[in-house]
């Protein structure tokens, strides 16, 4: 079955300086893909990079196709459309991402209009309709009030309702709960749940909280430097992950339960992008690097039914045994 | 049993307002009535939202603020105050890191000579042993010699964070207070930072005061958790326990909202309403509003922070101790 | 909202009470009116008379008094050169200021606005460089500079407009000329920062991830936020226009309020003076008020933040 999106070797650059080197993922339809990395990893700029909401300096190149169409580079009439209609996009920090001198039912009307084609009291009427539907108590009233009187949580609520005006088949939700308390993030997180199982709405969560994505996504992909260097379903990852860094970044995180252990702390730091090494962008931190790690950046490789590796060095077959070189 | 080093006797801090030139001054309460005890070489966890007051706490208990009612007592006598010179001398036993280390270096001074600071303040010895002490504590906080050197800007928000650990370890505090000191850093330097901060703690047999938002980190490197809502700590306790079986129900619903991988899907406990603000306190409980399980009483009465079991205190209406869950415990025989 | 703007009318009474006084005490100390208009060859019994008819023999404290008393009751002194009411002499200049400031205040309005939108739309671009070195040269030549130096090119050299005077409308070009480039460059310099802040917040990338064409990004997310502070600056231009054109009308020979200040300032025309001052403080004030108002029109922010503070 045809993925509802897929990118396929998507690059990008800043002034020569390559922050994204060869992005293939797909999303298929109704599905919770889950986005995973540190800083530096590139897990926005992918997003940004595939609905052309990167500045006119980043070099953009490669294939990002919506239900088989290629909207990479498309006509910027074709990608008003797209955004918000087809694709929808969230962000951190809610507070800072509405305008602060529009009303609510001004900037999600804007989005009904343009996407649905109301006008005038319906626009008003499904306004509240989808204030309601985000937990927005007394929305008849509040439609008319500015960003500003509302809390984090509640913005970004407003945030979603109006990503949902344009009934997208995809909402990618950039770090949605790292500007929220944990009480208020569990809550979003539980929305956006729900209007998955009503809606049948795709999604891509985006976070450097392994545990958020964790719990709420069927398949995951792990990024670094520009980079995927796994992808597997959710519960495969977090129990048996492959890639060294994968198996460092989630050896890092504190158990909240179980027995206490010292958490593995991946030695050095991320690559800057315009020094990266030479093969594997890892290797330089990683334990259990070898000669050919150096040599070329590993390709993703298929292990086992739904899961692919970045990795030339096969950890569970011992210490260093080595997929085959011509492997790519 | 040895008296603990850091006690903390309801403890008051209200912030006065005035709203506009002209307006009526308002209070609002940051830290009411905040009663803990910390032992020498334990680390306690402090764990809130925004609002909580954990951060406010944390000033207090250094003494970098003056409290408007309650005690803060060091070492068994009560800290003085702010300005004086036994204020300033007490500054050799006790630290503060932060969350934004880069704002709490200074830009135009290279690492080591921020890092010698205290020592040169403290009039610590003399030159050749501070210069010998520097490199001391590069070492131990694991930053290389020549990290010295560099400013601020240069290094990387792990290699800051630790060079803030290495000034605030200068003068061999005793006690250690810890503002989210990890919260701004990627996950895999979190942990660098977590260890480092672990390791230290045994060698150097600190104590700690660790403020955190996130739950997670809070467990790995506490003894004992205290857990904060609006000003007044709700919930007391060995953190393993607490986290494992927490009985007041806002930390139910904290725990619950952990999100960690490879956890039982239990039954999700998703609070309603809008998260407190401390200018508009409810009545009674302060939980109230959004607590599942409120009933009449809540509203008119705070509850008191009571020992239901050894080692674990809470404060609700619902885990008096005669109710089950105490029994549960094991307080009532 | 009245008692808003009543604490601003009350800071703004305060304002005008200063800005007099220095006016007083400065124009008093440097320099005896007396010696001035009369002339340095006046026998003394006649400076002495002057100075007596003038009340400059008074304590200063009580000539301060007196000029307050009398504002209280409307009148604003005489002038000590020709015996009219000081009023009198500044209002019937104002129209001729008023020909010059207006055409300038819609000139930086027409060109600085579009011109700092614009670079900000292309920043890094040669329009945008070439937009910004101009501006830059707007503001750094002092406007005598700018205006000898029109003089000398379509005066002298080309003939084509008058160098001074106030006969015909073509005389009016080269001062309007010369006061709007200045502002203008400013105003485009304001705008495009302005502009530049706004387009980096996140809101923008909000709007665009919406569907929003750039067109309707820039129009109605983008610029509304962007007037908040130019509106500021455009305050300030409109609270000159009485007394801003000192330079230019000195250098055009123009007969406005600003040459009558500088004559008035020569001979310690006291009470001319502190007339043109106060006027000029007022209208100043004024359009501080206008810009405070339209703050709270413009940002939704400071609404609810008055409304709170008022409690």
């Amino acid at each position: 079955m045809q993925p509802l999106v897929s990118l396929d070797s998507l690059t990008v650059a800043f002034n020569g300086v390559k922050v994204l080197d060869g992005i293939s993922l797909s999303v298929g339809r109704g599905e919770a893909v889950g986005l995973v990395g540190e800083s530096g990893s590139g897990k926005s700029v992918t997003w940004l990079a595939a609905l052309g909401l990167l500045p006119k300096t980043a070099a953009v190149s490669g294939s990002v196709k919506l239900e088989g169409t290629e909207i990479l580079g498309a006509a910027p009439a074709t990608m008003d459309r797209v955004r918000g209609g087809r694709v929808a996009m969230i962000f951190q920090d809610p507070a800072s991402a509405l305008n602060p001198v529009l009303t609510i039912r001004r900037q999600v009307g804007e989005s009904l209009a343009l996407h649905r084609g109301l006008s005038g009291a319906a626009i008003h009427a499904e306004a509240r309709r989808l204030l309601d539907l985000v937990g927005i108590p007394d929305a008849d009233r509040r439609l008319s009030a500015y960003p500003h009187e509302f809390s984090g949580g509640q913005n970004q609520r407003i945030m979603i309702a109006m990503a949902l005006a344009g009934n997208p088949d995809l909402l990618i939700a950039d770090e949605p709960t790292t500007a929220l308390d944990a009480t208020i993030q569990a809550q979003i997180l539980e929305l956006i749940r729900r209007v998955r199982r009503e809606t049948g709405m795709a999604i891509v969560l985006i976070s450097h909280d392994l545990g958020v994505v964790a719990e709420n996504c069927d398949r995951v992909a792990v990024m670094y430097a520009g980079r995927v260097v796994e992808e597997a379903p959710s519960a495969e990852l977090f129990d048996d992950p492959r890639h060294p860094y994968a198996h460092g970044l989630i050896g890092s995180l504190p158990p909240i339960d179980g027995p206490r252990r010292r958490l593995t702390a991946i030695a050095g730091t991320v690559p800057d992008p315009k020094a990266m090494p030479q093969g594997c962008a890892f290797a330089p931190r990683c334990g259990q690097a070898a000669a050919p790690c150096g040599t070329k950046p590993p390709g993703l490789r298929a292990v086992g039914e739904n899961r692919r590796v970045a990795c030339v060095i096969d950890r569970h077959a011992g210490a260093t045994d080595i997929i085959g070189q011509a492997a790519e | 049993m040895t008296a603990p080093l850091v006690s903390v006797d309801r403890l008051v801090r209200i912030y006065r307002m005035r709203t506009g030139m002209f307006g009526r001054p308002r209070g609002v309460c940051a830290v009411d009535g905040v009663t803990f005890s910390i032992n020498r070489g334990e680390t306690l966890g402090l764990v809130g939202e925004s609002g909580s007051g954990k951060s406010t706490t944390g000033r207090l208990v250094l003494g970098l603020e003056n409290s408007d009612a309650g005690s803060v007592a060091f070492n068994g006598s009560r800290l003085p105050a702010m300005d004086t010179p036994e204020w300033r001398a007490s500054r050799a036993r006790m630290q503060m890191i932060f969350q934004d280390p880069l704002g709490a270096l200074d830009r135009r001074l290279p690492i080591a000579a921020q890092v010698r600071e205290p020592l040169d303040i403290h009039a610590v010895e003399d030159e050749a042993f501070r210069t010998a002490r520097v490199q001391e504590l590069m070492r131990s906080v694991r930053l290389s010699d020549d990290v010295g050197q560099r400013y601020p800007h240069e290094l990387s928000g792990g290699q800051r964070q630790r060079a803030v650990l290495a000034r605030a370890l200068a003068t061999k505090p005793d006690f250690l207070v810890c503002d989210e000191p990890v919260s701004a850093l990627d996950v895999s330097i979190q942990a660098q930072v977590v260890n480092l901060l672990i390791d230290l703690q045994a060698e150097l047999d600190l104590t700690m005061l660790f403020i955190s938002h996130d739950l997670r980190v809070v467990r790995q490197i506490s003894e004992r958790v205290a857990v904060m809502y609006l000003g007044r700590v709700v919930e007391l306790g060995n953190a393993d326990d607490l986290f494992v079986s927490p009985q007041h129900p806002y930390t139910q619903a904290l725990v619950s909202a952990s999100p960690a991988p490879g956890r039982r899907r239990g039954e999700r406990i998703v609070l309603s309403g809008d998260p407190p603000n401390p200018a508009a306190k409810p009545s009674g409980c302060a939980f109230h509003p959004r607590c599942p399980s409120a009933f009449a009483r809540c509203r008119a009465e705070a509850p008191a922070l009571v020992e239901v079991a050894p080692d674990r205190s809470v404060a609700c209406h619902l885990t008096g101790l005669e109710s089950p869950a105490a029994v549960a415990l094991g307080a009532v025989a | 909202m009245a008692r808003y703007f009543a604490i601003r009318i009350g800071r703004a009474m305060i304002t005008i009470a200063l800005v007099v006084t220095f006016a007083f005490v400065v124009l008093r100390l440097s320099g005896d009116p007396a010696l001035i208009i009369m002339g340095p060859e006046a026998p003394p019994e006649v400076i002495a008379a002057f100075r007596k008819a003038w009340g400059l023999d008074d304590p200063i404290w009580m000539q301060y008094f007196d000029y307050f008393g009398a504002i209280a009751k409307g009148e604003l002194g005489r002038s000590m050169r020709d015996g009219r009411p000081a009023i009198a002499l500044v209002l019937e200049r104002i129209p001729a200021t008023l020909t010059l400031t207006i055409p300038a205040l819609l000139l930086k309005l027409a060109i600085g606005i579009p011109g700092g939108i614009f670079a900000a739309l292309h920043r890094g671009s040669l329009i945008d460089r070439a937009v910004m070195i101009g501006a830059v040269a707007g503001f750094t030549v002092p406007s005598f500079v700018l205006g000898l130096v029109l003089v000398l090119i379509f005066a002298v050299q080309l003939g084509w407009l008058p160098s001074g005077g106030q006969e015909t409308w073509r005389h009016a070009i080269l001062p309007v000329f010369t006061l709007g480039i200045g502002g203008a460059a400013v105003l485009a310099r304001f705008t495009r920062s302005a502009m530049l802040e706004v387009l980096g917040q996140s809101y923008i990338r909000t709007a665009s991830a919406k569907g929003v064409s750039w067109r309707a990004v820039v129009l109605s997310h983008a610029l509304p936020n962007a007037a908040i502070p130019t509106v500021t600056i455009i305050g300030f231009m409109v609270g000159t226009l009485i007394a801003g054109a000192v330079v230019v009308e000195s250098v055009f020979s123009w007969p406005g309020v600003g040459r009558l200040l500088v004559v008035a300032v020569a001979n310690r025309d006291l009470a001319v003076v502190q007339c043109i001052l106060l006027l000029v403080a007022a209208t100043m004030v004024t359009s501080n008020l206008i810009v405070d108002f339209l703050y709270g029109f413009l940002d939704p922010r400071l609404r609810s933040r008055e409304a709170a503070g008022a409690h």
